[in-house]
């Protein structure tokens, strides 16, 4: 038993409740700095239980209520490698948003600080813990904060509306995941994910299994932001101050990816022919992916583009891990770092136009961001690093997860991924090229004016030049995405820490007998092949090339111009035109996409 | 009457799904959530239910006595409290909505889309 694990949880929870308690005694000065010491504590903490458990898991029992006789009576938090990762990512964004909030945002009292730090607690109780139902509770306290945060400025419209949608879709997926709990434990009596494996184990899908398998799976895509649940992301990442986006943008929906990775490997990889949930893991992964990537193609709304390609690399991930492979499993990991790094990095960007610019729409900031250099030089790397150019980590996962489905006979996904990374990554540097470069010229008639009209400057004060402490943490995120790619042997590292994640007999005889881990021995190094090198320089001249083609589109000839609107613009607009903003509408379409998850699972496992 | 529990909670879920779907009223909107989590509460101490089983309480009761699962009941009411939770902030946005434009209708919060 390790004191260690708790303490991530517990020091942003007793400091947000201190901050609360002290209220408006506390300057903004003492509060900005509290607040970022302890997301700082709280990464370094994280980071030293990554390198801890790379030995074996990190087991920790609430109360010194260890398993009896191999059967856990009290609670536990179980750290590997990758559920450590995903705190250090959200510790480090936080500690990235919340230095760009010193200087950027203006806020009365302690409460935007205490939501962000107790968004930052949830985020890491839900990484670290070992119990189904601790999953859900810190899954709805991540929630909660985050309808807050996303409502915060609540005098205007849009985060009224995003807030809502986020919290009505947000809500009706934890009850799914609720309700796939309790039919669990009315199967096997247990919340501990380990025991819930072994009690599952050889059994067959029978109706109550893919039942509650169903409604977990549903509960967590909605996080994930899947195709069809994914509408309120667009809303929610849309309207809330900056410094929440970064956080957002970075990490939060792959919360749910990692809920749904513990859950299905943890807790139902050992039902009878469990692995046949992955073609309808990959159906979901591609439809995501492909809505995701046409709908950032189409907005000029600078953050509601970044949303949409948040959409779109939720697909690649649940791709990644819906191939259920190992080193598909830790590609996607590595993916999810460097893609969360980089999405980070264009939100604080476009965080640094609105501060000095005063708007986020493409159009209207049309060569008037040649004024910022250094943000633009960030702006186009990052979206070069969406891309998926080598050095960058989200070349190395994207490479990783490229291999493992080929060498699983679904080597089509390849132009899924290459698609996705060249369509999202070309409308990123398209709205770079139009406002950094000044390419282009204006489009008429497309600026959606509601969305525009409603973002309000979120910062007072003299705006003619940028503070460091906004570029910073851009600089400082988009430097952590590029070294991911160059860290030595870590490709090998994350193949151990994945064939761990995925070894489940060897989970539930650490978690309940206290049985070391037998530590699978590295694979082979990891050497780039000239073609997967090839495949991400190709990748990033392909964005470029899409965003200068759709730039000056107009110098094609007539037929082809005519050509591409007759063929794309009818399904582009009818996939825009079903975003329509309205919760009932979403909630149907949730309705929808967990009957037809159920009826798809139903078919595959039985 | 042993599946009357779970057919109360399959219907209070769909129909408060229903609601959220085609409501025309923030307020009513936030209830129809509160319907479809009270399934979960109903779903939870049904699963934990025992025929004649005695309150989880295990003070002066013979070992071995039946009562109902404690675990459910202890989950019910967390679920209580992030349904409270939730349901106040919602209900917060509702009234700020009322306050600064004047409706309560879904259908006029067109702010986003597309």
């Amino acid at each position: 038993v390790s004191p260690l694990p708790p303490l991530p949880v517990a020091i942003p929870l007793v400091v947000a409740a201190l901050l609360t308690a002290a209220g408006p005694l506390v300057r903004r000065r003492l509060l900005d700095a509290v607040s970022t010491a302890t997301a700082v504590a709280v990464a370094v903490l994280c980071g030293i239980l990554l390198a801890r458990s790379a030995g074996g898991l990190v087991l920790h029992w609430f109360g010194g209520w260890t398993p009896r006789r191999g059967l856990a009576v009290g609670i536990d938090l179980a750290v590997d490698p990758f559920g450590a990762g995903m705190a250090l990512l959200a510790a480090a964004l936080s500690a990235g948003a919340l230095v760009f909030a010193w200087r950027y945002f203006e806020t009365t009292g302690p409460l935007f600080h205490v939501l962000m730090l107790v968004l930052l607690a949830a985020m890491a109780g839900f990484s670290l813990t070992g119990d189904l139902f601790n999953m859900f509770v810190f899954f709805e306290l991540m929630g909660v904060a985050a309808y807050a945060l996303t409502g915060y400025r609540i005098e205007a419209r849009g985060p009224l509306q995003g807030s809502l949608n986020f919290a009505v879709t947000n809500s009706l997926g934890g009850f799914l995941v609720l309700i796939g709990i309790a039919l669990v434990y009315g199967r096997t009596g247990a919340l501990n994910l380990a025991q819930i494996g072994e009690a599952l184990a050889g059994e067959p899908a029978d109706g109550l299994v893919v039942a509650s398998l169903t409604l977990l799976v549903a509960g967590f895509l909605v996080k994930a932001a899947a195709v069809p649940f994914h509408f309120w992301l667009a809303d929610a990442y849309t309207v809330p101050p900056t410094p929440v986006g970064v956080i957002f943008a970075g990490a939060l929906s792959e919360f749910g990816l990692l809920g749904l990775a513990r859950v299905y490997w943890t807790a139902f990889s050992g039902v009878e022919g469990a692995e046949a949930i992955r073609s309808v893991l990959l159906a979901f992964g591609v439809a995501t992916a492909v809505v995701g990537s046409v709908m950032a193609f189409a907005q000029f709304h600078l953050k509601r583009m970044l949303a949409f390609v948040t959409v779109a690399h939720s697909g690649l991930l649940l791709i990644g891990l819906g191939l259920l492979e190992t080193g598909a499993l830790a590609g996607a990991a590595i993916y999810l770092a460097a893609d969360g790094a980089v999405k980070a990095t264009l939100f604080i960007c476009v965080g640094i136009l609105l501060h000095r610019l005063r708007s986020v729409d493409e159009d209207e900031l049309l060569g008037r961001g040649r004024r910022l250099p250094y943000t633009g030089a960030v702006f186009l790397l990052a979206g070069l690093g969406l891309a998926g150019l080598p050095p960058f980590g989200t070349a190395l996962g994207k490479t990783l997860m490229e291999h493992e489905a080929a060498a699983a006979g679904v080597g089509w996904l390849t132009v899924v991924f290459v698609g996705t990374a060249v369509v999202t990554a070309g409308a990123v540097l398209r709205a770079g090229a139009r406002i950094f470069l000044g390419l282009g010229h204006e489009e008429p008639g497309e600026t959606p004016a509601e969305v525009a009209a409603d973002e309000e400057p979120e910062t007072r004060g003299p705006r003619n030049r940028t503070p460091p402490v906004l570029l910073v943490p851009a600089i400082a995120l988009l430097a952590g995405g590029l070294s991911l790619g160059l860290v030595p042997r870590l490709a090998e590292r994350a193949e151990v820490a994945a064939a761990r994640f995925r070894d489940r007999p060897a989970y539930a005889g650490a978690v309940l007998e206290g049985v070391p881990e037998p530590l699978p021995a590295e694979a082979e190094p990891f050497r780039w092949d000239p073609g997967a090198l090839a495949l991400g320089v190709g990748g990033a001249a392909g964005a470029a090339l899409l965003a200068l083609g759709s730039l000056y589109r107009d110098r094609a000839p007539r037929g082809i111009r005519r050509a591409t609107t007759a063929t794309l613009g009818a399904g582009v607009r009818a996939v825009k035109r079903v975003h329509s903003g309205h919760v009932g509408d979403y909630t149907a379409w949730l309705t929808l996409g967990t009957a037809a998850l159920g009826g798809a699972l139903a078919l595959v496992l039985r | 009457m042993r599946y009357l529990p779970y057919a109360v909670a399959g219907w209070l879920f769909l129909v408060g799904l229903y609601g959220i779907v085609t409501s025309r009223n923030l307020i009513h909107l936030v209830v129809c959530l509160s319907v479809v989590q009270s399934s979960t509460y109903v779903l939870l101490l049904a699963i934990g239910y025992l025929e004649g089983g005695s309150a989880p309480v295990f003070a002066d009761v013979p070992v071995g006595t039946p009562a109902v699962d404690p675990v459910v009941q202890a989950l019910t009411l967390t679920d209580v409290v992030v349904g409270v939770t939730v349901s106040a902030l919602l209900l917060a946005l509702a009234v700020q909505e009322h306050k600064r434009f004047g409706t309560l209708d879904p259908d006029r919060l067109r702010a986003l889309r597309e």
